[in-house]
Formats: C-alpha cells, sequence, structure tokens
C-alpha cells in the first residue's frame, strides 16, 4: 500500500497549481463567470499547449500517455482555483467516453481534436425529471432511413452554449426495462433543431436547457452499441462523479487554507480568533472531512484508472464528499465570519461549487442506495 | 500509489480469518464488543503467541518478525472483526513492548520481551490520577530514590485492564523540583509487589474494566525504570501517538455492526425484511461509508509508521474520527431495533445478545480514553495547522 503521489505527480501537482493561481485571480474568474461564454479561449488555447485536454488520451490520439490518476490531481487544482469553462465537459464527459467506448474511427475522429484544444464536447443526459435514472431517459431517437432523428428537452447540460459536439442519451427503443434500449449519439451541436438556452444557477456556471426538435444524426454517430448504451452511461456518470470529487477535495482544501490563514491573522479580544479552541477544533473538524474525502477520492480514481471494479468505492467517495463539502463550507463561513459572506470575498465561490458539486452526477442519498446494495441488503 | 494490500498480506490476512474462524467452530469464544479490552482469556491469547502474533513489528533480534505495521494492522482488524478475546496481550503487544524495544535497556530487553511474546504480560496502564486526566503532566503519584529502589507512593485510576493485570506501566513524579513536564518517569513493575492495591470502578455497562491502583511504599528496583528518568513526559507522548493510533479505535464494537446488518435481514417489519425499509438502507449505508472512510484513515496511519515516522497528528485524526464513527454505529443500531434496543444483554427478549445496548454504553468512554477528542483536536489545530495557542 502506498498512499502517496510519486515525483512526477508532484511536479504534476506544482506546475498546474501555479500555473492556475498565475492566470486566475478572482478577479479573472469572475469576468469568465459573467461572461457569455463561460470560458476564456485564450486561457483553452493554453491549456491546450500544456497538454491538459488530452493528458489521459494515448499519444496516438494526441494525448500524453497518462493515467485517470494523473487527470485526478489536475482536476483537484482546478478545483482550487475554481477554473471555469468546460474543461471537465469535454476532458471528463466527452473525450473519456469517446476513448472508452468509441470505436477506432471515432477516437481517431475526435480525440486529436480534444487535445489540440479545437472541439468543446459536452454530455446531454439528464431531463427535466432531474435524475440519473434510467427511467429518466425520455429523449426519443428514431431510426429513419440511414439516419436518427433526436426530439426532446434535455436539462442540466453544462457548457451547451459553447460546444461543437454533444454526447446525447436517448431512447431508441421502447422496452418494458427503463435499462434497456438506450443508445449514445456523438451529436454536432451547430444541428439544426437543436436550441439552448442558459440557466442561471447557483456555481454561476453554463448548464443549458437543450431542445432537440427533429434533430438527424447519422447512425455511424452512435457511440457504443444501439439499444445497450445506458451500461456505459453508467461507466460515464461513475467516471464524472469521480472527477467532479476531484474537485471537491481541492474546493474544500482551498477552503481549509483560506480559513486557517484567516483565523492566524484575525484579532479579536487582542488575540488571533485562531488561539480558541473552539475555532481549533472547527478548524480540526474542516481538516479531518478534507483528509477523508482526499483519501476516498484518490482510492476511486485509482481503482477507476487501474481499472479495477469499483462500484462502492466510487459511490462512497461521492456521498462522502457531498456532505463532508458542506460540513466544511459551513465552518469556514463561521470563522470568515460576515466578511465571508460578502460578494467580493474569494470565500462565496467555493460555497457556491461546493453545493452544486454536491447534487452532480449523484448525490449521497443516491450513492448510499448504491452502497446498500453493494452491501447486500 | 497503489491501494492494494500485497499478495503476502492478502495471504496473512486469510491466514488470519482461517486461525479465527476454525477457533469459533470449536467453540472456543463467542465474538463480542470490546473483546479487545474486556476479553480475558489468557489460552486464547497463548494461542495467538504460538502463531508468532505478538511482537510482530519488533525487530527479529528482540524475538518479533520485523514485520510492517500494515501487516499487524491487517491482524487487529480481523481480531476485531471477530470480537476475538484479545485483552491479555493487547497492551503489552500494542505499546509496552515496543517502549522497551525503543527506550529499554539490553537488561531489560532480555527479561521483559520474552515474557510479552509468550503472552504472559497482563499490562495495566498506570497513566491517569484523580486530579491528572488530560493534563496527564500534572500527576502527583511519586516515585523516590533510595539506594536501589524507587519508592511509590498515590494512586492511580480509570486504569484499564487493572482488574487483571500482573503487571503494571506507571508514570510517577520523579522530580518534584522540575516544571511539571520535566520531573515524570516511566516504570514497568509485577503489581504483586507488596504495596499494590487494586480497586475496581464499575462502569455504565456494568463491567469492571477501569480500575483505581494504589501505591503505599511500593519499593521497585531501580531496573524498573524505562527509558531516561525525568523524560518520561515525552517518551509517553510517543506511545500515545502508537495507543492512538489502532485499529480499535474504529472497530470496538465491529461484531455489532455484522450482527445489525444481519439482523436487518432476517427480520421482517409489514411482511417485509427491515433491508428493505428505505431508510433503514440509508442508515446502514451511511454506517458503512463512515466506517470505511476511517479503515482509509487507520491505513493511511499504518503507512506512516511504515515509513518510519511516528503518527503524529494523524492518529489523532484517526482516533477522534474512529471512535465518533462507533458511537454513531451504536446509536443507530439502538434506533433501527427500537424498543428492543434497549433490552440489556440479560433480558427476555434481547435480540443480538445484547450487544447495541452494551456498545451503546460503552462508546460513550471511546471518545474519552487514550486522549479525549478535544485533546486530539487540540493536537491537530497545533501540530498540522499550526495555529497560535495565544
Amino acid at each position: 500500500m502506498d498512499l502517496a503521489l510519486s515525483e512526477e505527480q508532484e511536479m504534476l501537482k506544482t506546475m498546474a497549481h501555479d500555473f492556475l493561481t498565475d492566470k486566475l485571480p478572482k478577479t479573472v474568474v469572475k469576468e469568465i463567470e459573467e461572461s457569455e461564454e463561460g470560458y476564456s479561449p485564450e486561457l483553452w488555447k493554453e491549456v491546450a499547449g500544456l497538454g491538459w485536454m488530452g493528458l489521459a488520451f494515448p499519444e496516438k490520439y494526441g494525448g500524453s500517455d497518462m493515467s485517470f490518476l494523473d487527470l485526478a490531481i489536475l482536476l483537484e487544482e482546478m478545483g482550487r482555483a475554481c477554473l471555469p469553462g468546460p474543461y471537465f465537459s469535454t476532458v471528463v464527459l466527452g473525450g473519456l467516453s469517446i476513448l472508452d467506448i468509441g470505436s477506432e474511427e471515432q477516437k481517431q475522429e475526435y480525440l486529436p481534436k480534444i487535445a489540440n484544444g479545437e472541439a468543446i464536447f459536452t454530455l446531454a443526459l439528464t431531463e427535466p425529471s432531474a435524475s440519473y435514472d434510467a427511467g429518466g431517459i425520455e429523449t426519443k431517437a428514431t431510426a429513419n432511413k440511414d439516419d436518427y432523428i433526436i426530439n426532446g428537452t434535455k436539462l442540466f447540460v453544462p457548457d451547451a452554449n459553447v460546444a461543437d459536439y454533444m454526447l446525447v442519451v436517448a431512447r431508441t427503443e421502447a422496452k418494458s426495462k427503463a435499462e434497456e434500449g438506450i443508445t449514445i449519439f456523438i451529436v454536432d451541436a451547430k444541428s439544426p433543431g437543436i436550441s439552448h438556452t442558459v440557466l442561471k444557477t447557483i456555481a454561476n456556471d453554463k448548464l443549458c436547457e437543450v431542445v432537440f426538435d427533429q434533430v438527424k444524426v447519422p447512425k455511424e454517430n452512435i457511440l457504443g452499441e444501439l439499444n445497450q448504451g445506458w451500461k456505459e452511461v453508467q461507466k460515464i456518470i461513475q467516471r464524472a462523479a469521480v472527477a467532479k470529487c476531484c474537485e471537491m477535495v481541492g474546493c474544500i482544501q482551498q477552503a481549509l487554507d483560506m480559513t486557517v490563514d484567516y483565523a492566524k491573522e484575525r484579532k479579536q479580544y487582542d488575540r488571533p480568533i485562531g488561539s480558541f479552541q473552539v475555532i481549533q477544533h472547527y478548524c480540526a473538524d474542516m481538516a479531518t472531512d478534507v483528509d477523508g474525502t482526499r483519501l476516498s477520492t484518490y482510492q476511486a480514481a485509482w481503482m477507476l484508472s487501474e481499472g479495477l471494479p469499483c462500484t462502492q468505492e466510487v459511490a462512497i467517495a461521492k456521498a462522502w464528499a457531498g456532505e463532508a463539502c458542506q460540513r466544511v463550507m459551513a465552518l469556514a463561513h463561521q470563522i470568515h465570519g460576515a466578511i465571508g459572506v460578502t460578494i467580493d470575498h474569494d470565500l462565496q465561490y467555493y460555497t457556491r461549487r461546493a453545493k452544486a458539486a454536491e447534487v452532480s452526477f449523484g448525490d449521497a442519498s443516491f450513492y448510499r442506495e448504491i452502497v446498500a446494495q453493494e452491501m447486500g441488503l | 500509489m497503489d491501494f492494494r494490500l500485497s499478495e503476502e498480506q492478502e495471504k496473512f490476512r486469510q491466514e488470519v480469518r482461517e486461525f479465527l474462524e476454525d477457533e469459533l467452530k470449536q467453540g472456543l469464544w463467542e465474538p463480542s464488543c470490546d473483546a479487545w479490552i474486556m476479553g480475558h482469556d489468557p489460552e486464547f491469547t497463548k494461542r495467538v503467541s504460538k502463531k508468532g502474533w505478538i511482537g510482530l513489528t519488533w525487530p527479529k533480534e528482540n524475538g518479533g518478525q520485523e514485520r510492517s505495521f500494515a501487516d499487524r494492522l491487517i491482524l487487529t482488524e480481523e481480531m476485531l472483526r471477530y470480537g476475538a478475546p484479545a485483552a491479555c496481550h493487547w497492551f503489552a503487544d500494542r505499546q509496552i513492548g515496543g517502549a522497551i524495544v525503543h527506550y529499554g535497556t539490553e537488561e531489560q530487553k532480555r527479561e521483559l520481551l520474552p515474557m510479552i511474546l509468550r503472552g504472559e504480560a497482563y499490562v495495566g496502564l498506570g497513566m491517569s490520577e484523580p486530579d491528572a486526566g488530560s493534563d496527564l503532566a500534572s500527576l502527583k503519584t511519586k516515585a523516590v530514590e533510595d539506594g536501589d529502589y524507587y519508592v511509590i507512593d498515590g494512586q492511580k485510576t480509570w486504569t484499564s485492564g487493572g482488574g487483571h493485570m500482573n503487571w503494571i506501566y506507571l508514570v510517577a513524579r520523579t522530580d518534584p523540583d522540575a516544571l511539571k513536564h520535566r520531573g515524570i518517569s516511566e516504570f514497568f513493575f509485577e503489581t504483586s509487589l507488596p504495596g499494590v492495591s487494586v480497586q475496581p470502578i464499575v462502569d455504565i455497562t456494568g463491567g469492571e474494566h477501569f480500575n483505581e491502583v494504589f501505591f503505599e511504599n511500593v519499593r521497585i528496583p531501580k531496573k524498573c525504570l524505562i527509558g531516561e528518568k525525568n523524560k518520561g513526559f515525552y517518551q509517553v507522548l510517543n506511545q500515545l501517538d502508537y495507543e492512538r493510533s489502532g485499529m480499535e479505535r474504529l472497530m470496538a464494537n465491529y461484531p455489532l455492526f455484522a450482527a445489525l446488518i444481519q439482523y436487518t435481514k432476517e427480520t421482517k417489519r409489514n411482511g417485509k425484511p427491515l433491508s428493505q425499509d428505505p431508510l433503514i438502507r440509508s442508515q446502514l449505508a451511511q454506517l458503512k461509508i463512515e466506517f470505511e472512510i476511517g479503515r482509509l484513515h487507520m491505513y493511511r496511519v499504518a503507512t506512516i509508521m511504515d515509513e518510519g515516522r511516528a503518527p503524529n497528528w494523524e492518529s489523532s485524526m484517526s482516533k477522534a474520527y474512529g471512535t465518533a464513527f462507533e458511537q454513531h454505529l451504536a446509536s443507530t443500531a439502538i434506533e433501527i431495533l427500537g424498543l428492543y434496543g434497549q433490552l440489556s444483554p440479560q433480558s427476555k427478549w434481547v435480540p443480538m445478545k445484547g450487544m447495541a445496548y452494551h456498545s451503546y454504553l460503552s462508546s460513550k468512554g471511546y471518545s474519552l480514553q487514550a486522549g479525549t477528542s478535544e485533546i486530539l483536536k487540540n493536537i491537530l489545530a497545533l501540530r498540522k495547522l499550526e495555529l497560535p495557542t495565544q
């Protein structure tokens, strides 16, 4: 057992930390959040130039041949820096899904585009039911000669406003079991019949409603197998959940660091508030939650990276992270006092993101049920 | 990064399981909560000793096996999972043997370690006093030099294992004029000496695990001093890091968890097993999640020890976390059992041998012994987060 990062991984972490700290003061984060696109095309190019888009892709697709675990480190630092934009959508939801289930042709076509920063991807999975269950998929794709025609409404689709491609999860056959008859399509986001509306969200990210009205998709754009898509969707959700946990680790680590720094500086009754035991114990509780989240997240990330079965470990990590983040942010605010609830203070970026992350790709209740099943209950 | 145990370690786990399964099959003991601290079974301890499972991590020259702390964690994890009666050797194996290996003279190692390895040292831990709990350095028990002897006078309390002990590990004041942290020494001696008397304290479970121990003019040879005179407090701090680091801080009531899961599968309410009730599924899953997080904390501590570092704030974190989990487990167990949860082990109709009742009451002490959760959080705040003291 070895719970430490390798030397190379430590270097990657330091490099990512320094780069993101340099490029993303919160004034820039705010600017990007408030922009129509929700990302900075200049920064996007720089990130692609660093090789981060294709970090976990094989070299033959323009990648760096590194692992999901390496990507996890990067995602942690992105969570720490509050990087806005479609990196997660493009790489985790789009690229890794194609790498995992795409045909050789699809990989050759799309992965290099992602790796060099040319294409933005996203996943159109959830619908107005707002659930991650197969029963929530009502969008239909009907066969029509060499094409499929997609009709339906997708909700909470990240970055659809700037996406070049979407992986669309649709029902291709009505079956008695909800998990059957589902197919994933790679859809050109600029296809006629697709419209989007950006939703106003707590994290100020670009979650969208996407309406598909008679959208034509060629049959060869099926990702994976016809009607067998749900088991692949589950893998996509699983990977996204772990990736989200990585961002959450970065988020609460930063919140803890900011809080401890503040507790050392802020004086009341002629002494730093961090010298009061109640504040010390709050900080200790935060640190314990941060470490528990980090340990379980990296366990899940490592197992995914190694290709080991990890349904239970992923469920534990995400269920834990979701609730631990809320505890950490609550204490961070309590210690920061009134300054922490002002719009000009950095803490609010973490508060907002932590809450959105809690419900993304399965909340604690969702994963507790999976843990219960894994326990044989 | 690699979260796996090695093939050899998995084999070792299997070997321990087979040994314990075999013991159970023979009906030699019954699984119970707190068996690591309350299950006094000298014969079991002898069988464990024969397997070579005492002193697992000690150097070979001291009769140990030089195995890793992760190996030892596996061993203790299985002992606790099965609720095996390991109390006779637990303290000696966990911390006293290690302290002698670390601080003892060659003579002490030669004389004392084989006895521990044979499972014959039932050790009581003489630390707390009526006026020295969390503030251990305020202890008053005296050890005064008199020729070739130290003469001990004073009183210890909450002495774990005092009722069964034949040896005691004692922390006493050897320099009353020095600053309170700097005048303390550690001793290890037989409790059959004249002047030692023991009075059990009945705890809220009805158990007599804690004791008061009185020392009246007890003359112990000077060779009973462990480590350096007046440096005992710093030795204790180091030993406490080890004392706090083990699986017993997460799995003391593990048999309750296993029994509870089984109970919900077998017990029907409104025609359906309890395990199909969404609320109960959620409660049990939450416990499982908390348990697995705790397990990762524990394994992290073991990997730190295997790197040759003393577990420091990490064991404070894992102990405070682990004992909170155990209390949550016990409380949830009673909640799930409903009205049955209040029945004592001796009661008619009691489910699960009264483990929930026992564990609920017993677990109140978990977050007090070996460092209260508040002291542990102080350590975390000061040592890890470097928050100021004033």
